[in-house]
């Protein structure tokens, strides 16, 4: 802790083995307590849910010899705390247990559904930092203009429109009239299996093996929903710069900048931007991570195999593993997406380097 | 409209960025690929399946020991059984196998296989063992009740009294599947008969085999060159999860898909003046009823169950939002089959209603709960039974909840009434009064919740009797008789007010020709489509 400030900008990662150890223990003490916390709450929520777990998979019309024979099968005999910490040491050892909807294990689906979930939001946050925050910073600068305005009303619709309506006015301008862009899925499905899943992310596995003609078409299929989620990361985003700017544009080291005679863009860019990066890089984590979770909507328009759906889907059919296994995933999105926030600030923030 | 600009030019730039991506492409000539909410699917073993999408999956993939062909579906042929005999007594049944025939893995099909598809249902004891367990086979007998005499013929013999009938026609369920012995057993863990293997595996000498299931995504059968009909005329069948209706309309206008499943009914009447698909109707068994709790003190009263009859505005519901889907089927085995009662005694009558009230000494009305789905048209209905029960004093709360949360409350019959579904596990009519009117025990503790009469709470011990009786009748002319005149009584005395029965609305490319789609949710059959 005795560290002084690195002088050289973006080595702020801890240079000491003290301290590397010490954000090492507190990682990993984060960890555990998101892990610990979010396991608890979802296990109890799913046990207390009026959704009966025996019968989504035995069916109602079971007789009562194989719905009891299912219920000790899952281990519901048991006290609620003893299932939560048989489940928890499988957890541990790597077993988050097998999905009813799919009978496969949980582990295997999040590593087929999640990537689909990480491909749509990575691009759609990409995408919406590019358009999003020039945007915010040109309405910024305009404000009470023309520009301003045309930013703030597609801020307003891009937050305010129901996404389930826009994907569905998508398909149909860009894929029914227009033809331009293929209909809903994340591939043609005559190419399904053509590809060997390494990653699992349908455009890196493509390229890599150099499948052209797949990666097109995984492309061309990522495109409406990724808009899509582009357009609610873009209004976000693009709406907080604004107002961050405005904030900072209005400060009295803005005026001495420009009094001592240097150019709009330094002034904006250099100075104004360089104050508000700290405030955007918390938005644009929330934002990554809120896409992360799996935008349920778009991905059921679209029928997008992502994690929204699965998570979704087994709820309503009280599927707890499959939930629980997702809940713990977009936990440590949360978590992850915190810890880079957390490096960016000191990149970008010296005070934040101590 | 400023949206619209911003929007179209941020697609225009990514289309451009793609180097302008080809429009949509049609579906293969060998192809037939089929967009359907699938979500449904929990397994697509045979002795397990009791869901709609893996049922018609099933019905695809395994051929029964008795069958509907898709060429004639009201005649109960032999599948895997090409023969049968019925011994004096009715109790023992001999089934010759169709020689020739072969698994998907290439094995042949034996009397082995059979036996061993049979007794597995009842060893494995999954939802639809019931069928069979009915027949006094359990896990300590079936080995020596269900067995092959040589190679091409197996015996079966019945415990309890059935009519050989009911026992040929639960051949036809799901659970009469036959599945390959050979391949199963060489994917078996741990003593579970193949179980967890065959669960998104196929063994069977179906029409196609399953190529691939990916949950919440697609299924991919292939066509089975060698089956006994011949070759099917598609080389692949392609079912895609699609869960938006919207999205499933837009796919079949534009070609991506050559049939779509779950159009909602106003979006088939937007498809009217489209020429290049055709909406294609099938009348369906599912039943919607309204049942009662007979453990209810008010419900309880015969002239209230009967009054609930009358406050049902059967004509008004068909003629508006259930138009094109449901028709007025009054009585628990649906019309179209084989001893199907098809009086429809009943319409909406306030008047007479007040009178069976006032009877019941409730002239002035009562307040009362009404539990159903979310989904369409269950809330519709309620609200329609809503109103109609207000006409008569009843002051009602409608309760929606998913399924899953609902049937257990019925289950528990934790209900005062309930608007719901039900479809037969097999086309024999006692399918339907086994569930709706058969209670031998209607102790709480007898737990006979598969039964919609003990969920009621519902014991007449003389329609239990009849019930029996016409299960075990061995003369076909009289058991039709018998079941005339179970219904009329079920239909007059039950706390069952049944109300309509259901059709199945298709849009298919018009190209595409042969898709059947029989009374039952596993009667689908792919193999004699062409495009």
């Amino acid at each position: 802790m005795a560290h002084s400030g690195n002088p050289i900008a973006g080595t702020g990662t801890g240079s000491s083995p003290r301290l590397f150890v010490a954000r090492a223990a507190n990682l990993l003490f984060t960890l555990s307590l998101t892990f610990v916390g979010l396991t608890a709450i979802t296990f109890i929520i799913g046990r207390v849910m009026p959704a009966d777990p025996v019968l989504a998979i035995v069916g109602d019309r079971a007789p009562k010899e194989v719905y009891e024979a299912m219920y000790v099968k899952l281990g519901l005999d048991k006290p609620l705390i003893q299932q939560y910490l048989i489940y928890l040491v499988n957890v541990l050892q790597g077993d988050f247990g097998k999905s009813i909807m799919t009978t496969r294990p949980v582990l295997d689906d999040l590593i087929r559904f999640f990537p689909a979930t990480f491909e749509l939001a990575s691009i759609a946050t990409i995408a919406g930092v590019f358009i999003g925050v020039p945007m915010g910073v040109v309405a910024a600068v305009r404000q009470g203009r023309l520009t301003d305005h045309i930013v703030r009303v597609v801020g307003l619709i891009g937050y305010s429109v129901p996404i389930f309506w826009l994907g569905l006015m998508a398909l149909l301008v860009f894929y029914a009239r227009l033809e331009w862009l293929p209909g809903p899925g994340r591939i043609e499905v005559y190419y399904d299996g053509i590809v060997e899943p390494t990653t699992g992310f349908i455009l890196i596995d493509s390229a890599m093996q150099k499948e052209w003609e797949v990666f097109h078409n995984a492309l061309s299929h990522i495109v409406l929903p990724a808009a899509m989620l582009t357009t609610f990361a873009l209004a976000y985003i693009a709406r907080m710069t604004r107002s961050f700017m405005l904030d900072q544009l209005n400060q009295e080291y803005v005026i001495t900048a420009r009094v001592k005679g240097l150019s709009e863009m330094a002034v904006i860019w250099r100075h104004a931007f360089r104050n508000v990066l700290i405030q955007l890089i918390t938005i644009i984590g929330l934002t990554y991570a809120s896409l992360l979770e799996g935008s349920v909507l778009t991905e059921t328009v679209f029928a997008w195999p992502g994690i929204g759906q699965y998570i979704t889907n087994s709820l309503f059919n009280a599927d707890m593993n499959a939930v629980i296994g997702g809940t713990v995933v977009v936990g440590i999105c949360f978590v992850g997406i915190n810890m880079i926030s957390d490096a960016l600030y000191r990149i970008v923030d010296p005070r934040a380097r101590r | 409209m400023n949206m619209h600009k911003t929007f179209a030019c941020l697609a225009l730039g990514l289309v451009l960025a793609l180097g302008g991506t080809p429009a949509t492409a049609k579906t293969p000539n060998d192809t037939l690929v089929i967009a359907k909410d699938m979500s449904d699917i929990i397994t697509l073993d045979p002795a397990e399946v009791f869901e709609f999408t893996g049922g018609e999956l099933i019905a695809n993939i395994y051929d029964r020991v008795m069958m509907f062909e898709p060429e004639d579906l009201t005649k109960l042929v032999g599948g895997v059984a090409e023969s049968y005999t019925v011994s004096d007594d009715g109790k023992t049944i001999t089934l010759k196998v169709r020689a020739g025939q072969t698994f998907h893995s290439g094995n042949p099909v034996t009397a082995e296989d059979v036996a061993f598809s049979l007794q597995r249902v009842i060893k494995l004891n999954k939802t639809p063992s019931f069928i069979f367990t009915q027949f006094g086979w359990s896990a300590d007998n079936v080995d020596s009740l269900v067995k092959p005499t040589d190679a091409m013929t197996v015996s079966l013999t019945i415990n309890a009294e059935f009519s050989p009938g009911l026992v040929l026609n639960s051949l036809q369920a799901g659970v009469g599947s036959v599945v390959d012995k050979k391949t199963v057993m060489a994917n078996e863990k741990d003593g579970d008969l193949g179980y967890e293997w065959l669960k998104n595996h196929s063994a069977g000498s179906g029409a196609f085999s399953l190529k691939t299931w990916k949950a919440n995504e697609l299924v991919t059968l292939e066509a089975n060159p060698n089956y006994r009909h011949g070759a099917p005329g598609m080389k692949r069948v392609i079912i895609r999860h699609v869960p938006e209706p919207s999205a499933q309309r837009l796919l079949v206008e534009k070609g991506d898909v050559d049939i779509a499943r779950n159009l909602q009914p106003d979006q088939i009447k937007g498809l009217a003046g489209n020429n290049d698909v055709v909406i294609g109707k099938y009348p369906k068994a599912g039943l919607t009823y309204v049942a009662t709790n007979d453990a209810h003190e008010i419900l309880s009263k015969p002239q209230v169950r009967l009054a609930m009859r009358y406050l049902i505005d059967y004509e008004g519901m068909v003629n508006s939002f259930l138009a094109g889907e449901y028709k007025i089927h009054q009585a628990v085995w649906p019309s179209g089959l084989w001893g199907s009662y098809d009086e429809t005694p009943f319409s909406l009558d306030i008047e007479k209603a007040k009178a069976l009230l006032a009877e019941a000494g409730y002239p002035n009305g009562f307040k009362i709960k009404i539990d159903t789905l979310t989904e369409a048209p269950f809330s519709e209905i309620a609200q329609s039974i809503q109103q109609s029960l207000a006409k008569a004093g009843i002051e009602s709360d409608i309760t929606l909840s998913e399924g899953k949360t609902l049937w257990p409350k019925y289950r528990a019959r934790k209900h005062e009434i309930i608007v719901a579904r039900w479809s037969p596990d097999y086309i024999d009519p006692h399918s339907n009064t086994d569930s709706f009117a058969h209670n031998p025990d209607n102790r709480l503790e007898a737990k006979l919740t598969g039964k919609l009469a003990w969920r009621t709470s519902w014991f007449d011990p003389e329609i239990n009797v009849l019930t029996e009786g016409a299960a075990k009748e061995l003369d076909l002319t009289k058991r039709k008789q018998m079941y005339a005149e179970l219904q009329q009584k079920v239909q007059m005395v039950s706390p069952f007010s049944i109300m309509f029965q259901r059709s199945e609305q298709v849009v298919l490319r018009k190209n595409v020709k042969g898709f059947v789609s029989g009374s039952n949710f596993d009667l689908v059959f792919y193999r004699n489509i062409t495009k």
